[in-house]
């Protein structure tokens, strides 16, 4: 076991965890994008950022809780960091539900940066998602810096890839992105949830991605009672 | 040939040495800068002259790294008569050797300039910028020939290695690297004999040592240089620590972007191995260890130590979150000491003279020398070594001679795309770990570009910010979105249409980045802003306020217009514009049409009378 303050209050965790785990133990909040329980922590959003007792910012999804360590997680210099991170976020995603509702939990007002919308955030939960849960590794980060991006090998529709929507259902910021059938981008083109309209009608498919509108299923909707191929009620009709 | 003893290596040392000692030696500079300026040919030429006059075997014709003086190149130095020449062509081969070398007279034409006393000086010693250096080192660099290991342990090289694996343990090895005081020369200083103490303590089954060539800074060619001119330094600097930490395996890690360096390590390795002092049992101790070359394939970021691991391992250089530091799990998983060739190439010098000597050298907190790179707007552009604590000011104006006239130094930018930009006033700051740190640069790796007054400081960030907004690996939100926000928000500064509140969300936006990024390229990424903003904040408030450009350097804030009270009427200008842009006849003054007028500044450059002004 671990002992370390955080925010002054002792706490006990056990070897190896992180500093945010150390937090919610506590039951302290610390605000999170890029990290999901499920997932390997990857420390890309810097969102959780806390200050250390020798006023280093540190992201705590990856800090290892240490002995003694002295944590404070909402000091001024990390709120006022967040904040920024924040508005940086926003300038690039701002039509984002999420992003919104942090923004106004921090009292993040205003965008300053010229604003550009490109529904992504390279959180890279997309791409550990595929990779750790679904074991496909279909999606990666191409490019760096400024041009780095998410995408399919060369571009390519995979065929690693099984249109199993996990990438969807991870992504904090894209509930709007949804392109529809024959989407031009390579990754997932739609952001429907990811109910599967196709069992019903192909049991072995789930194609409710990627491959949709090949069987009709879920382009046409319900059918009416006297159709003859049956079809799961209070869907939403997406064309 | 394997050496198994240490008297064995002693014994060919002294068969070596005195064979070295009989023949007259031309030492022709191998290195990038005069490679460049056809030092190639140059060699060449002696080749065939030397066998036209019969001297081929009786004359000792060396191809070597670098020696330093890049900007007169190529370079060519002699030992008998003792004379070292400069801007040497291959048309001038026939006249040396026939005058210097087999009648022993000077040529004066050949030799290069004090500028203080305006006398040509015959020895290389007797310039300024190699008078104040201190090669440590460099000591071989531009003497032997670094294609053959014969010639590094004619010069005693290895011989510390015999001795260390036969006479000291691993932790004596590391007691003694303590007490020399020696710190990374990577950048960030860390105390070189406390990483291997722990790395030595930190439990697995095998260790690695890794040497750090991803030199990437722009104008930076320390390390390349070393590796290029000296690699048995490097070599024997890793065996050594990696018998200090228990390491049986080692990595060197050079960028592709160096295919000379990469060639040179190659052929040393090769020999290395022939001789005995990589692989099973050197020396005839129960030591054994190899080395072996990953090329890194350009990215600026793989010289961040955990994102250089990842590149070893085969995956996108992406730096990930410390601790775990390297030397607890480094490559594979196992304890790694990562550390720069710099470091690496003093290692063996220090066990040889011993840490008080290399203690001696330097300040109370940073010992030795540092290797910079000077480039820039400076007379004596080249590779140097200096002892830790000089002033900038006699790194910049004695060794590097000062600026161009009659341009003005302004200031210098030290540390790489990482480090910060310091002005004239602060040329007497010394330069040590601290200091620097404290000014809000950095020692970094050890480039240096100098400045003068015709370089626009906001334009300077603008370019260092362009480039980190490309090389950020773009992991971390800060680093790979806030970079490239300060690179729109300094444009926006550059073309004049920024706002004063544009000012402070840069400072404020550059805190945030330095503060919360990921690794340390991020952390030091603001830097150039930072510092541009503490020493040169009147040039930011001319360019939002005013929108002028004090340097004359940002094209949307510059005009070109003709002086017609200076202006001949030459049409020397109306020739050369690309753009037909310059109207007027002869002996009338001109006119610039501002429709037309590129701002290529092709005009201001040719004007023999100054009578193009920049407003």
């Amino acid at each position: 076991m671990t002992k370390l303050y955080i925010n002054g209050i002792e706490v006990e965790i056990e070897q190896g965890a992180s500093l945010l785990e150390a937090a919610q133990q506590l039951g302290i909040e610390i605000p999170t994008l890029c990290f999901h329980p499920g997932l390997s922590a990857y420390g890309a959003c810097r969102l959780c950022v806390v200050e250390l007792g020798d006023g280093r910012l540190v992201s705590a999804c990856t800090y290892p809780a240490q002995e003694g360590l002295r944590v404070r997680t909402h000091s001024p210099r990390v709120r006022r960091a967040r904040r920024m991170l924040i508005e940086l976020l926003l300038s690039i995603c701002p039509s984002s539900k999420r992003l919104q509702d942090l923004a106004a939990e921090h009292q993040v007002e205003r965008v300053r940066f010229a604003v550009r919308d490109e529904r992504c955030i390279l959180c890279g939960l997309c791409v550990r998602m595929c990779a750790e849960q679904m074991m496909a590794h279909a999606i990666g980060f191409v490019n760096r810096g400024y041009r780095r991006r998410i995408t399919t090998p060369f571009d390519l529709r995979s065929d690693a890839c099984r249109r199993c929507g996990g990438c969807l259902y991870i992504c904090p910021v894209c509930e709007v992105r949804c392109q529809g059938v024959g989407a031009p981008s390579a990754v997932c083109g739609s952001c429907t949830p990811p109910a599967p309209t196709c069992p019903p009608v192909y049991e072995d498919l789930a194609c409710y991605m990627g491959a949709t509108g090949e069987c009709g299923t879920c382009v046409r909707g319900p059918r009416t009672p006297d159709s003859h191929s049956p079809t799961v009620a209070g869907r939403r009709e997406k064309v | 040939m394997k050496i198994r003893t240490l008297e064995q290596l002693m014994a060919l040392e002294q068969e070596l040495c005195a064979a070295r000692d009989r023949k007259p030696c031309v030492r022709v500079c191998g290195g990038t800068g005069c490679r460049a300026r056809g030092s190639e040919d140059v060699l060449a030429r002696f080749q065939t002259q030397l066998r036209e006059v019969g001297w081929a075997e009786a004359v000792d014709l060396k191809f070597t790294g670098c020696h330093g003086l890049c900007e007169r190149g190529p370079l060519v130095s002699l030992t008998s008569p003792e004379v070292f020449y400069q801007g040497v062509e291959a048309d001038d081969v026939p006249a040396i050797v026939a005058e210097t070398l087999v009648r022993g007279v000077v040529i004066e034409r050949l030799l290069a300039h004090d500028p203080m006393t305006g006398q040509r000086v015959r020895r290389e010693q007797e310039l300024p910028f190699y008078r104040r250096q201190q090669r440590v080192v460099l000591r071989f660099n531009g003497v032997i020939d670094p294609t053959d290991i014969r010639e590094y342990i004619a010069l005693g090289g290895y011989r510390t290695l015999g001795v260390v694996l036969t006479r000291l343990t691993p932790e004596e090895v590391i007691e003694i690297i303590e007490r020399s005081g020696l710190r990374g020369r990577g950048g960030a200083g860390f105390p070189t004999g406390k990483k291997w103490r722990l790395a030595r303590a930190a439990p697995g089954a095998r260790k690695y040592v890794i040497c750090n060539g991803d030199e990437g800074d722009p104008g930076a060619f320390m390390d390349r240089s070393v590796l290029e001119g000296n690699p048995h330094s490097v070599i024997e600097g890793m065996i050594i620590g990696a018998y200090a930490v228990g390491a049986t395996r080692g990595i060197i890690y050079v960028r592709e972007e160096y295919p000379l360096a990469v060639r040179t390590l190659q052929i040393a390795l090769a020999q290395a191995r022939e001789y005995g002092f990589l692989g099973e049992a050197i020396f005839d101790s129960a030591f054994s260890f190899d080395l072996e070359i990953v090329r890194g394939a350009g990215a600026f970021v793989a010289g961040e130590e955990t994102a250089l691991i990842a590149a070893v391992e085969g995956r996108v250089s992406e730096p990930r979150q410390r601790p775990p530091y390297p030397v607890q799990r480094g490559v594979w998983g196992y304890p790694t000491v990562i550390n720069n060739v710099e470091t690496w190439a003093n290692i063996p010098i220090i066990l040889e003279r011993g840490p008080e000597w290399f203690a001696r050298l330097g300040t109370a907190t940073s010992k030795g020398t540092k290797i910079f790179s000077l480039v820039g707007k400076v007379a004596n552009t080249g590779l140097v070594e200096i002892p830790m604590g000089m002033t900038l000011r006699d790194l910049v104006e004695e060794i590097g001679g000062g600026a161009l006239p009659p341009r003005e130094i302004k200031a210098v930018q030290i540390g790489g795309p990482s480090g910060g930009c310091l002005p004239k006033a602060l040329f007497d700051l010394p330069i040590d770990y601290e200091s620097l740190t404290e000014a809000g640069a950095m020692m970094g790796s050890g480039g240096l570009i100098v400045m003068d007054d015709r370089t626009c400081m906001v334009d300077v960030a603008r370019y260092f910010m362009d480039f980190l907004r490309d090389e950020s690996c773009g992991k971390c939100l800060p680093c790979r979105e806030g970079t490239h926000r300060m690179y729109e928000l300094l444009t926006a500064m550059c073309e004049g249409r920024a706002t004063d509140a544009d000012l402070e969300l840069l400072e404020e936006l550059a805190q945030v980045v330095k503060e919360t990024s990921l690794c340390g390229l991020g952390q030091t990424a603001p830097n150039p802003v930072l510092t541009t903003l503490r020493y040169f904040r009147s040039e930011y408030e001319a360019h939002i306020r005013q929108k002028r450009c004090p340097a004359g350097v940002c094209k949307a804030l510059i005009r070109y217009v003709i002086n017609a009270e200076r202006c001949t009427g030459c049409v020397a200008c109306v020739q050369p514009c690309p753009q037909q842009a310059i109207s007027g006849q002869l002996k009338q003054p001109h006119l610039i049409d501002p429709e037309r007028c590129i701002k290529c500044g092709i005009c201001h450059e040719v004007c023999q009378f100054g009578a193009v002004e920049i407003v």
